[in-house]
């Protein structure tokens, strides 16, 4: 137990609830017991905590460059003491940072400010901002200086854009939720990862690809498919261009979440490709039975080839994995491994235990030194990879206490309160969102009620939880439900619960692409609106109240926060009515529906409105329908 | 106006049957044409199938549009792409090159699909914006992917994801047959079955509308006033020059004024023309169901297996209408031609036999 008391703090109703979070917010001061070194209490003010991401080294290997997510600076460290040199503000939630190959520039991307950052490395200081795609995540430039690669998670592409000026040249469609990118070591191709799964037939396995573009034509020139993966972070290269490792998550989305004990949610994996695997792809697991290495993150390949590391956010551990041993594994046995809880210790050296959800990697010193950037503590792991141990930790600057939203946010991310610390709520809702998957849950039985998982940003106002509406609040939601069905583990204690739902219920909404400044409608979403808004069909008949859009997705939300019966049941579900979900940005949660059979908005009613219970709609042409859906993706 | 397909080619093979001149041998005087040797593929050397409806070049590669599978020849080998790798239907009828990106698109019986690094997404009326699956016709310029589909015309922004939609309701389209488009930075251009050329200005977001000023007929009152047929089949927009096919006859619009041709004045062999690729402003290909047609601002060539006996033709139209057989020992694989694109000086041909290659002679 961390805290010297335990104070409930929730109640079944969900406006007491909101209450006692907002007061949890507001006026608590709780002196706790110390979590990691820094903590000596517990405050309810709204702090700011640097957050480290990603770090780089600067060319000339004097300087740390770390990105710092929440704070929304590049913190500049010195290399040989770890003492801060500068802070530098940039946009708002950066989350990719890359140094140009000349070392004179260090670009940030914004991601929601949809902008980057052009840090100029002498003088440490902004010298541009360039307007990008939609939610830019990472970065690189091509070695000839001609181009920078930009992945956009919310556009989908990378954008190309003039690396001296900025100006855009062109897009690149890219997988969905492209968000990092590897450059080879010769710079002839940039590989992009996703953290959410390419479009599939409902209720089949996820689909991920690996989108791979030619850096001097700038075009894609392939898309290696990743089968059953949906959630791949980081990608690395070995320095002689023959290994590709691809951190990733296997959901095991298609059978009852019922066997966090046998394994059952996700598996932790890497995929490899290149020609040392036959240029095929080789998914290996992380997880060995008892040891998952939840969340992989960042992979770093040293020099000489000999080793690989891979950070578990949830598991706050570095695992390292002998490149030698694992290449031998996988030329010698017979694939799949990736079911397979005894393959990693074939290839899996020790693993570290570092701070709160580590995320990026350094190697320094050619490959002496594993500098991992714990994001939730605010510190940096120095790791001297001939012991793998952690030899110091640098902490930056940051509140000297934890707030309830931090200790929150600590809670979301961790996978340690599930059982054998397999998964957390991260896992699904990556990076706080969704993960555009469908799930078999538990209590409706197994095979029953398949659903789709949504977002939980702006959750205010939206409750009841759950598909069914059976989830009357967050501490229910989140409480004593998730930890029987999702977790399989010890109960939260009260005030872990409500620092969660403080957390959950903090989540701001973030910034709606369709919308025109000012918050005006184009034309066709003005069409759109009216539309949604109409009380009589284009034969001018009344539409019912209950067949109106704007009834059940009525309020600010798009929600009356009700059940309804809109013709969607499956023979898999055990009841036809369904809570009005949320509109809020809906055009980024793909699929749609309860069960996430719509793998559109236009399938919604193309496909899932035949007798006009979801709204009528039969009556519209299709130029109508382009019309309504573009004024809900302004929502 | 509402004349089915097989309507209208009985009326234009009736009526419009090319009356060749009476050939004469090759003289000295004969105007110098581009010549081929034609190499043809078909299901014997790799096509998926023998049905080709349209051809696209793309750098050393060549997409194929066949009736089973959209074909694609690089390094001297064949791979077919199906609906089992994503295509949304069997049956490709049209082809377009994104040349910023590298993508190549392509309009089928059942959908749009875009073929992106050897991966397939594909676009549906029910899972997208699309007005309709049948996509006859489709081009890209710029962030604009702009579709010609049997429901009006549609347009995808790459960027935005908007699929803005045209038909009777926004445009002064009368039919929404839509069978060709042709985009460019200042216009874009829909050929609209029975309702001729519409025009839109990428500038001022406006349409205009070009119609056969002799009306709903198949009479030519006024040549060279206007468009010649409302049943258009393809356009081209090229050099600030219009290209547009129908099914009676071909004409070329330079922003003022109206060229018509038929078979009776042109080298044309068919009036019947389903596809028309401008070179530039006065360089065309027209392509027939009987034959191959190249017309070099002045004279006409024809290529095309001989009508009644199959063997390779030949023929040079001059401007005073003198024809002339040139001896030849290949031609395309079939004279009932369906498209046309162009790799450097070689030329690639969709036909109803076959796919063909044009390897430049002279």
């Amino acid at each position: 137990m961390r805290r010297q008391g335990i104070l409930r703090v929730f109640v079944a109703g969900s406006g007491l609830t909101v209450l006692v979070c907002a007061t949890i917010l507001c006026t608590w001061i709780w002196t706790v017991q110390p979590v990691g070194a820094v903590v000596t209490g517990r405050v309810g003010e709204r702090l700011t905590y640097p957050s480290p991401l990603e770090i780089l080294s600067s060319k000339n290997a004097k300087q740390f460059y770390v990105l710092c997510n929440e704070s929304d600076e590049v913190r500049v460290l010195d290399s040989a003491t770890g003492t801060a040199v500068k802070a530098i503000s940039v946009g708002h939630v950066p989350r990719g940072i890359a140094l140009s190959p000349d070392g004179s520039r260090l670009f940030v991307t914004n991601s929601w400010d949809d902008t980057i950052s052009v840090i100029d490395t002498g003088s440490l200081e902004v010298a541009a901002t360039w307007k990008v795609g939609a939610e830019p995540s990472s970065v690189v430039e091509d070695r000839t200086g001609r181009y920078l690669f930009v992945a956009n998670r919310i556009s989908n592409d990378v954008a190309v854009l003039s690396a001296q000026t900025g100006a855009e040249i062109k897009r690149l469609a890219a997988g969905r939720g492209a968000s990092y990118m590897a450059m080879a070591p010769d710079g002839g191709k940039v590989y992009v990862t996703h953290v959410y799964p390419n479009p599939s037939p409902h209720r089949t396995e996820p689909e991920s690809e690996i989108t791979v573009i030619d850096a001097q034509r700038a075009v894609v020139v392939d898309r290696i498919q990743l089968h059953g993966i949906a959630g791949v972070f980081h990608a690395a290269v070995s320095a002689d261009g023959r290994l590709g490792v691809a951190a990733e998550l296997h959901p095991k989305n298609l059978v009852p979440l019922a066997h966090l004990e046998h394994g059952g949610a996700f598996e932790d994996t890497l995929m490899l490709f290149g020609a040392d695997v036959g240029n095929r792809t080789v998914e290996v697991p992380l997880d060995e039975l008892e040891r998952y290495a939840a969340r992989p993150f960042d992979v770093a390949i040293t020099p000489d080839k000999s080793h690989l590391y891979v950070t578990s956010g949830g598991s706050e551990i570095v695992t390292v994995i002998d490149v030698r041993r694992l290449l031998n594994y996988v030329q010698t046995h017979h694939a799949p491994f990736v079911q397979d809880l005894s393959a990693s210790s074939n290839y899996v050296v020790t693993r570290i235990p570092v701070g709160r959800d580590p995320r990026g990697m350094l190697i320094t010193d050619n490959g002496r030194k594993l500098l991992v950037a714990n994001r939730l503590d605010d510190t940096i792991s120095v790791i001297d990879t001939q012991t793998n141990r952690v030899g110091s930790t640098i902490r930056l600057a940051s509140p000297s206490k934890l707030s309830v939203l931090r200790y929150g946010e600590q809670t979301f991310y961790t996978a340690r309160y599930s059982f054998q610390g397999q998964i957390g709520c991260a896992n699904c809702h990556i990076d706080s969102t969704f993960d555009g998957l469908e799930w078999d849950l538990e209590p409706d039985g197994f095979g029953r009620d398949i659903v789709d998982n949504r977002l939980i940003e702006d959750l205010k106002g939206t409750e009841p939880y759950k598909w069914n509406g059976g989830n009357p609040n967050l501490p229910t939601e989140c409480g004593p439900r998730t930890e029987k069905y999702f977790w399989r583990s010890a109960n939260y204690d009260d005030l872990t619960l409500a620092d969660l739902v403080t957390y959950m219920l903090s989540l701001p909404l973030r910034p709606n692409r369709w919308r025109l400044p000012g918050y005006e409608l184009s034309p066709a979403q003005e069409r759109g609106k009216a539309i949604f808004d109409r009380a009589v069909d284009k034969f001018g008949a009344p539409i019912p109240l209950q067949n109106r859009c704007s009834y059940c997705h009525s309020g600010p939300k798009g929600t009356d926060q009700k059940s309804f019966d809109v013709g969607t049941r499956k023979l898999t579900d055990n009841s036809g009515r369904f809570d009005t979900p949320q509109l809020s940005n809906i055009a980024l949660t793909a699929p749609y529906l309860h069960d996430g059979s719509a793998a559109t908005l236009e399938e919604i009613w193309t496909v899932f409105n035949p007798e006009d219970k979801h709204g009528r709609t039969n009556d519209l042409t299709k130029d109508e329908l382009n019309d309504l859906i573009e004024y809900l993706r302004t929502r | 106006m509402k004349i089915s397909l097989a309507t209208m080619t009985l009326t234009a093979a009736a009526a419009f049957t090319w009356a060749a001149p009476s050939t004469v041998p090759a003289v000295n005087h004969v105007p110098q044409m581009p010549h081929y040797r034609f190499e043809n593929f078909t299901t014997a050397n790799g096509l998926p199938d023998d049905h080709v409806y349209s051809v696209l070049v793309d750098g050393d590669r060549i997409w194929a549009g066949t009736d089973n599978g959209l074909a694609v020849y690089e390094n001297h080998t064949w791979k077919t792409y199906t609906t089992k790798d994503g295509l949304a239907h069997r049956a490709v009828l049209s082809l377009a090159l994104d040349r910023n990106t590298g993508d190549v698109w392509a309009g089928t019986m059942g959908g749009l699909s875009r073929i992106s690094g050897g991966h397939i997404d594909s676009f549906t009326q029910l899972n997208s914006g699309l007005s309709n699956d049948v996509v006859y016709g489709v081009a890209v310029q710029g962030e604009d992917v702009w579709v010609a589909t049997a429901a009006g015309g549609s347009r995808l922004n790459l960027r935005t994801g908007q699929w803005a939609l045209y038909n009777e309701r926004n445009t002064p389209m009368v039919e929404i047959w839509v069978y060709g488009v042709s985009a460019s930075p200042t216009k874009v251009y829909y050929a609209v079955w029975g309702s001729g050329v519409l025009e839109y200005d990428q500038s001022t977001k406006t349409w205009d509308k070009y119609e056969d000023p002799d009306g709903e007929t198949e009479m030519v009152l006024f040549k060279d006033q206007g468009l010649i047929h409302e049943i258009t089949s393809s356009v081209s927009f090229v050099d600030k020059v219009l290209w547009v096919s129908t099914y009676f006859g071909d004409s070329r619009y330079d922003g003022r004024y109206w060229h018509n041709f038929l078979t009776k004045d042109s080298g044309l062999p068919s009036n019947f023309t389903n596809f028309v690729k401008g070179v530039d402003a006065n360089h065309a290909w027209f392509c027939t169901d009987r034959g191959l047609a190249y017309y070099d601002g002045t004279n006409w060539a024809v290529y095309r297996p001989s009508l009644t006996t199959g063997r390779p033709e030949m023929t040079v139209r001059d401007a005073q209408g003198h024809v002339t057989a040139v001896p030849v020992t290949t031609a395309p694989a079939h004279h009932y031609i369906l498209g046309i694109d162009f790799q450097g000086n070689d030329i690639w041909v969709a036909t109803a036999r076959g796919l063909s290659h044009g390897i430049f002679q002279n």
